[in-house]
């Protein structure tokens, strides 16, 4: 085992594999042990942990990687309809397409660095939102979103069996993949995704990306031909973000454009920092934070508040109602973003960097009875 | 005398020109394998330009820079350095947010594994034998008991320490040093000199850029003198130090 993975990894990984799949438990307390938004937990996670692969790793900030988390869901979907509603080789052929896109995308803009290439990344993401919402409609059916019919050919079912009755949902091998079958199917690519990106963090490749980041120059001049690194980090990236949107639509089986608009791309941003940028776990955390309180924020309505300020007297109530009502429900962005500059102020390295904090303290702390202990005994010696 | 025989840098016949300044005049410098060239002269004489013209970092208007049989006018920083040529910044170039140790190594993947691999899936925890290079590496500048700590925590002089220990493990055969004890304590300056020598033992050849008088007449083999943009003497230390041409246009006649 020392060979293959350290002893120092293999407990992180054994520790999130472990929460993940104990996740319908842990989350129970938090009223979010419902599959539908695990998945989408696991989901977003891959995203942000894909994204931090450049980001974190490379340093370069794309601010259009929703373009190939879009990609994905539409290569998915057309999957569906054209050869099967087996999800396996839908989410083959869209990390495939969003590869290709990636490349692409990624090819041009790797020219340019700092806000340029985020700027170029931008406009990429821009122009692929449009094409999905306008230009492109007979492929992505435009601002309806495209979803499954009756009508699909649906090529290789057809092969072994009549269409079966009913409206066509996706499956793996048979296996419905809703409810919380959804949810360990997400599962098991999430923690598949995360031992990649640490295989990648630990190894000679990844290092080579930190160098990057730390000193494009000096790689430079050490020999490194840096271009095809962070190529290779992108289009990385790019299929974890297709992989993403393909299991988005497999647990909910509509694809549109929205998801490929820049706000889409900035959640993901929002997501890796603040969970904590170029860590492993932070991503996950801060997609889990984003989609939790995205869930809980805007679910609360004027009833809910109502209830919640009821120990208060009338007039004041009514006062916290109206100015809590702006940060939850349609507003929940606002509470999102105050929570935002806080981490950002306090704790610019993410969730993360708290985590780092108290364990220090701890340690200090441990150290330091320690210490006394060793005084107090000495004399007794 | 036969120059052609065991020159491994040829600069040719090189002119550089920003606008209306000539930085460069007429460059011609052939650097023998296995020896310490310095290039010396006052500030502002083109020193720092000609280095970045050899490294690639700047094309020269005309002429051209020959290394070992191969024209480097024209390559990447990344190509030339594959060739065998290193270089050490004047203010160090090194990686702040990476441990020293992982600095050393990451330059002995470059000449292990080329200009671009996709190392995946092997561990950088696995590969013993880089490891054990850069940790021999670092016991010879003398920042081995540093190794875990952040490089960018080092002071100046471990930091010039530091990326000449990245340039060495490569075992370029050709080594460029542009004021490599700038900013140094004498104590350190002579550690450095020291390490510069220890080296030398070696065979590795070097043009070194340098204001102090001493570190230049320790090491170098033959000096170039740098004013205005061209070289208006070159020679062995002691040839070049009773210059009169030299003393007027560098030392000032302080000497």
């Amino acid at each position: 085992m020392t060979s293959f993975m350290s002893r120092k990894d293999f407990i992180l990984f054994a520790g999130f594999t472990i929460v993940v799949l104990l996740l319908p438990i842990l989350a129970a307390p938090f009223g979010a042990a419902y599959p539908d938004l695990l998945q989408r937990f696991m989901i977003y996670g891959i995203f942000a942990v894909g994204f931090n692969i450049l980001f974190g790793l490379t340093g370069y900030l794309s601010f259009g990687h929703a373009a190939f988390f879009g990609v994905g869901s539409y290569a998915a979907m057309w999957s569906f309809k054209l050869l099967s509603i087996n999800a396996l080789p839908a989410l083959i052929f869209a990390v495939i397409i969003a590869g290709l896109f990636a490349l692409a995308i990624g090819y041009v803009s790797l020219r340019r660095s700092g806000i340029y290439f985020s700027i170029l990344t931008l406009a990429f993401a821009q122009m692929s939102y449009n094409l999905a919402y306008s230009v492109l409609t007979p492929i992505t059916n435009g601002e309806t979103g495209l979803r499954m019919t009756l009508q699909d050919p649906r090529a290789l079912d057809r092969l072994f069996f009549e269409a079966s009755p009913g409206a066509p949902v996706p499956s793996i091998f048979g296996m419905s993949l809703s409810g919380w079958n959804g949810f360990y199917f997400t599962a098991l690519f999430m923690i598949a995704t995360f031992f990649l990106a640490m295989r990648i963090n630990n190894s000679p490749f990844g290092m080579m990306l930190k160098g990057i980041k730390s000193n494009q120059n000096r790689m430079n001049y050490t020999g490194f031909n840096t271009r095809p690194y962070t190529l290779t980090a992108f289009v990385i990236s790019g299929m974890l973000a297709g992989l993403a949107g393909a299991l988005l639509v497999v647990t909910d089986p509509l694809a549109g454009a929205e998801r490929m608009r820049w706000t889409a791309s900035g959640e993901v941003v929002l997501m890796t920092i603040l969970g904590g940028v170029g860590t492993l776990v932070g991503p996950v955390i801060g997609a889990m934070m984003i989609k939790y309180f995205e869930n809980i924020f805007s679910s609360f309505n004027a009833n809910v508040l109502n209830n919640f300020y009821s120990f208060l007297p009338d007039g004041v109530r009514e006062v916290m109602v109206t100015i809590s009502s702006k940060f939850v429900g349609e507003g929940w962005h606002l509470s999102l973003g105050l929570i935002f500059v806080l981490i950002v102020m306090f704790l610019p390295g993410g969730v993360m960097e708290g985590v780092r904090r108290i364990a220090a303290s701890f340690n200090r702390r441990a150290n330091g009875n320690k210490a006394e202990a060793r005084v107090a005994t000495a004399p007794a010696e | 005398m036969h120059p052609q025989n065991n020159v491994v840098l040829h600069v040719a016949d090189v002119h550089k020109r920003f606008g209306g300044l000539h930085a460069l005049a007429d460059i011609d410098l052939q650097v023998e394998e296995g020896k310490t060239h310095a290039i010396i002269g006052p500030n502002g004489a083109g020193k720092s330009t000609l280095l970045n013209v050899i490294i690639g970092r700047l094309p020269p208007t005309s002429g051209a820079v020959i290394f070992d049989g191969t024209i480097l006018t024209g390559k990447k920083p990344h190509e030339i350095n594959q060739l065998g040529v290193a270089r050490v910044f004047q203010t160090p170039e090194i990686f702040s947010d990476l441990s020293v140790l992982q600095n050393v190594m990451t330059p002995a993947f470059a000449r292990r594994d080329g200009a671009f691999k996709i190392n995946m899936f092997r561990q950088v925890d696995n590969e013993h034998e880089i490891r054990e290079e850069a940790e021999a590496m670092l016991e010879d500048v003398g920042l081995i008991s540093r190794r875990e700590v952040h490089a960018g925590a080092l002071s100046r002089g471990d930091k010039r320490r530091l990326e000449l220990a990245m340039c060495l493990i490569q075992k370029p055969r050709l080594l460029l040093l542009d004021e490599p004890t700038a900013g140094m304590s004498r104590h350190d300056t002579n550690t450095t000199i020291e390490l510069l020598k220890k080296i030398k033992a070696r065979g590795m050849t070097k043009i070194i850029i340098e204001h102090d008088m001493h570190v230049v007449f320790s090491l170098a083999d033959k000096i170039s003198v740098l004013a205005g943009g061209r070289i208006i003497a070159e020679g062995l230390p002691e040839e070049v130090r009773g210059d009169p041409r030299v003393q007027e246009a560098y030392l000032g006649g302080a000497h």
